[in-house]
């Protein structure tokens, strides 16, 4: 049996010891391998072993004879402390042996709150944080995950990112590292240059960034003229025939998502202009329906899990939904499984199948109009109308349904005073609605409304990339006119509020369009005992705001400044196939209250037709 | 039908506690195509039913827990079903049919062997043939052994020496291993450690429990003659 790196008397006295142990059913264990993989989520274990990505690139990785790939999260703050007082360096789950003499050290970037725990990764392996500091025995140390498509808030801590989909290129990058070592030309700096050369391989060292006397950016330029000046997206262009983990790793504790996973569709028809994954997934692919019956069976089979959900944006836009979900009822009927539907459309057949898989009585229907207005709902693209909602509700409410859910966000462009009352009137609405559609004596209660409301963060590669943001009191004096409308409100008493924190807004606005100044301030959070940022207990915003001031930086150049319309901003390099003409185009079409089509009704031309497939190329054979 | 199912933990599987092993069960049922029966109602859920929780950091030869199922393979077959997708740490060690009329494990349960030994790099304060000695003139020898047993709620005084059954120390690869038949169950249940950390406590010694491994070896019921038996002996093979 493994010898654990942790001592019984350390095991006994951590919060969840089954964290650090490894040994869970379907993780991989070699004798050894030529290439060492840490794959690290930097977050706590039961939230990133509930990530998909990780699964997969384990599963792709491991297919691989000559590579082992192993599972790394971030120790918690009470292992943390012992490790650190103890000297105790970050290990491998599988191996149970230091990271520090691993090949790679991978990791995920998947919100940018986890930034200061990619340096208590780092930190904890003994590996140094910077790149800069590192030399040919270190491990090299890569990024990926849709925070990469702006790395450059954290690019003095990596040797290099992995920009989009991990099916495509990881192979020929590994083969680089193998051959130059079989070779014995490896060095860390002549790897770095050849990796740089392989498509979708960003190496930060080997770019060079000027700054105009504003702050903004002067030029973005290669340090080598073998190096590609624009660093291009992987996109899988085959979801059927690609990799899935058909035996995917089950933790021992409880995780986030305890369940199968199945990805039926990568990208977005929709076009929201708020929305990230919606533009840097572009083109919308699908995952064929015979392929996804078969790994529903063989997952289900695999894990023993007792609960399956699908994943994916917008996901009543998969075309084969219906026949999906009606052979998975079927199919989990049988072995008393359960099926965890996702935020559906509200219609007459995803209710039709809410109601065959979900307690009425318990269940709430879900609306995300995202704006109250239809004003603003033009503004932001959410095609979703009064009249949408309307009518699903009052099929709702006649199916037995007496909870609803509304998701608003607060703080987007344009936003007046006029839209923040429009969202506690849209819920006083639905809420007569109730009590107009079902009579008393069939009323299993009140209605429950909840409205919750998030406060936009414009994010790079979105056509609110433009947009300026707002002071911390500015976005709860919006929330407040929000509360204080609910109350105003004739069914007010049916009407739940909750709104967000708004300093971590803030902060996430300044690290998702933030520039190389920023990292100073990371590692000045992290040496002074930050991380765990997104965890609200752990979370210290005076501590940041100590960071900024100590490292010069002017927080409102980040937020509240108005970025002109040829502005390089520190994201452009990266070539999402979405154009800068289009995500600006957006941007005007989106001040003048109009909205643009779903790819399915019309092309708006936005770029990604030249990955040559998918939602752009359907019904043309 | 009813099924009693016997399983060892071992290794680094003593750190999954007793919920996460339900849980992990519930799995493995599922991938080795055991016919198990669901509750009626709209989130059905398997029956099953654990004998005696196990604490963290305990080893164990002799886990028990009852299912109930509709169809069933043959002992042998199940055993080696569900060996097949276990991980390593887990070993499912018998599967025996119970009387439809059998009450569940954990209301059975009324005893448990134990033994204590020294981790690796961890001494014994005394030797073996001091181990004897004290244990006659502080357990054995003595009409009582009486403790301040506390719990969450309250404290009492409770005599040890008719709910520990067998107590005596043998020797293993030079090391003292303690071995202790306790009562266990919901009324008396004493736990092994309670019992050893008291004889330190006579002696004036400080107990460390991060220096001895506590490893369960059997648990019992009484059979109509007021007999120890395992739980399983009260079922058959099929």
């Amino acid at each position: 049996m493994r010898k654990l790196a942790l001592s019984d008397e350390i095991l006994m006295q951590v919060e969840k010891p089954a964290r650090y142990i490894g040994n869970e059913l379907n993780s991989v264990v070699k004798d050894t391998s030529q290439i060492r993989f840490a794959m690290c989520f930097p977050d706590v274990y039961e939230i990133g072993m509930s990530h998909l990505g990780i699964q997969i690139l384990y599963d792709m990785f491991n297919r691989r004879e000559d590579t082992w790939c192993e599972r790394v999260y971030s120790p918690w703050p009470d292992l943390h402390k012992i490790m650190k007082e103890q000297n105790i360096p970050l290990f491998g789950l599988e191996s149970q042996e230091p990271i520090k003499t691993f090949d790679f050290v991978g990791m995920t970037l998947q919100y940018e709150m986890c930034y200061t725990n990619i340096l208590q990764i780092l930190d904890l392996a003994q590996i140094p944080l910077l790149s800069a500091d590192r030399t040919d025995t270190d491990p090299i140390v890569l990024g990926g995950g849709p925070c990469s498509y702006n790395p450059e808030p954290v690019a003095d801590f990596f040797d290099c990112f992995y920009i989009g989909e991990g099916e495509t290129q990881y192979n020929v990058f590994l083969d680089l590292y193998k051959c130059m070592k079989e070779k014995g030309t490896y060095s860390r700096r002549a790897f770095l240059h050849e990796a740089a050369k392989i498509e979708g391989i960003y190496v930060p060292s080997l770019y060079e960034v000027s700054y105009k006397p504003d702050g903004t950016i002067e030029a973005f330029t290669p340090v080598y003229d073998d190096i590609p000046v624009k660093i291009r997206k992987q996109v899988d262009m085959d979801l059927t025939g690609s990799v899935y983990p058909e035996k995917p790793v089950v933790p021992f504790i409880k995780a986030t998502q305890d369940r199968v996973v199945l990805e039926i569709q990568r990208g977005c028809i929709r076009g929201c202009r708020f929305c990230q994954a919606g533009m840097i997934y572009r083109p919308n692919r699908e995952k064929g329906v015979e392929r996804l019956k078969e790994l529903a069976v063989k997952m289900l089979a695999a894990t023993g899990y007792e609960e399956i959900s699908l994943s994916s944006l917008s996901s009543s836009d998969y075309s084969e939904l219906a026949e999906l979900i009606n052979f998975l009822i079927e199919e989990c009927n049988k072995k008393h499984i359960n099926i965890s539907l996702p935020s559906l459309r509200i219609d007459a057949f995803s209710l039709d199948i809410m109601g065959k898989v979900q307690d009425i009585k318990k269940s709430s229907l879900t609306f995300a109009p995202e704006a109250g207005s239809q004003r603003l709902r033009n503004v932001i693209n959410k095609g979703l109308t009064v009249d949408n909602i309307m009518n699903g509700a009052k099929q709702a409410f006649e199916g037995g349904w007496n909870k609803v859910k509304l998701y608003f966000m607060l703080g987007l462009p344009t936003e007046t005073e006029e839209d923040m009352r429009a969202i506690p009137e849209l819920a006083n609405e639905i809420a007569a609605l109730y009590y107009d559609t079902v009579p008393k004596e069939k009323r299993n209660g009140k209605c429950q409304i909840t409205i919750s409301t998030s406060f936009f963060v414009p994010k790079p590669f979105t056509p609110f990339q433009w947009a300026t943001m707002f002071d911390p009191s500015d976005y709860l004096s919006r929330a407040k006119i929000v509360n204080d409308h609910v109350k105003e409100q004739l069914n007010h008493k049916s009407i739940r509020y909750n709104w967000h924190e708004a300093d971590v807004t803030v902060l996430e606005g300044i690290l998702a369009r933030g520039d190389r100044k920023i990292a100073k301030a990371i590692l000045y959070v992290y040496q002074h005992g930050g991380f765990f940022d997104a965890w609200s207990e752990f979370f210290n915003y005076d501590l940041w705001l100590k960071a900024f001031d100590a490292c010069g930086i002017d927080i409102d150049f980040y937020t509240k400044r108005e970025r002109k319309e040829d502005e390089i901003f520190p994201w452009d390099f990266i070539d999402v196939g979405v154009s800068k003409d289009f995500l600006l185009r957006e941007w005007k079409t989106a001040l003048s209250e109009t909205v643009t089509p779903n790819c399915r009704m019309r092309c708006s031309g936005c770029g990604a037709k030249q990955f040559k497939g998918g939602v752009c190329f359907e019904n043309q054979n | 039908m009813k099924i009693r199912i016997k399983f060892r933990k071992w290794g680094v599987m003593k750190f999954i506690g007793h919920l996460d092993m339900m849980r992990y069960f519930q799995k493995a049922v599922r991938r080795a195509n055991i016919d198990i029966k669901y509750s009626e109602g709209f989130s059905p859920h398997q029956i099953m039913s654990f004998a005696a929780p196990l604490g963290v950091g305990i080893t164990s030869d002799g886990e028990y827990f009852d299912i109930e199922v509709n169809t069933t393979l043959s002992s042998k077959e199940a055993v080696q079903a569900l060996n097949n997708t276990m991980v390593e740490g887990v070993e499912v060690v018998s599967y025996v049919q119970l009387p439809d009329q059998a009450k569940t494990a954990m209301s059975l349960v009324t005893a448990a062997d134990y033994t204590l030994s020294y981790k690796e790099g961890c001494e014994s304060p005394r030797s073996m043939s001091e181990w004897k000695e004290i244990l006659e003139t502080e357990f054995s020898g003595q009409p009582a052994f009486t403790i301040l047993k506390k719990t969450k709620k309250s404290e009492r005084e409770v005599d040890l020496k008719p709910l520990v059954y067998d107590f005596h120390v043998e020797e293993q690869g030079e090391k003292p291993v303690f071995f202790l038949r306790v009562s266990t169950g919901s009324t008396d249940n004493i736990k092994p450690e309670l019992v050893l950390s008291s004889i330190y406590e006579r002696l004036g010694l400080s107990y460390d429990e991060n220096a001895i491994q506590i490893h369960r070896l059997e648990v019992y019921a009484r059979d109509e003659a007021g007999q120890l038996v395992p739980l399983d002996a009260l079922g058959t093979e099929i």
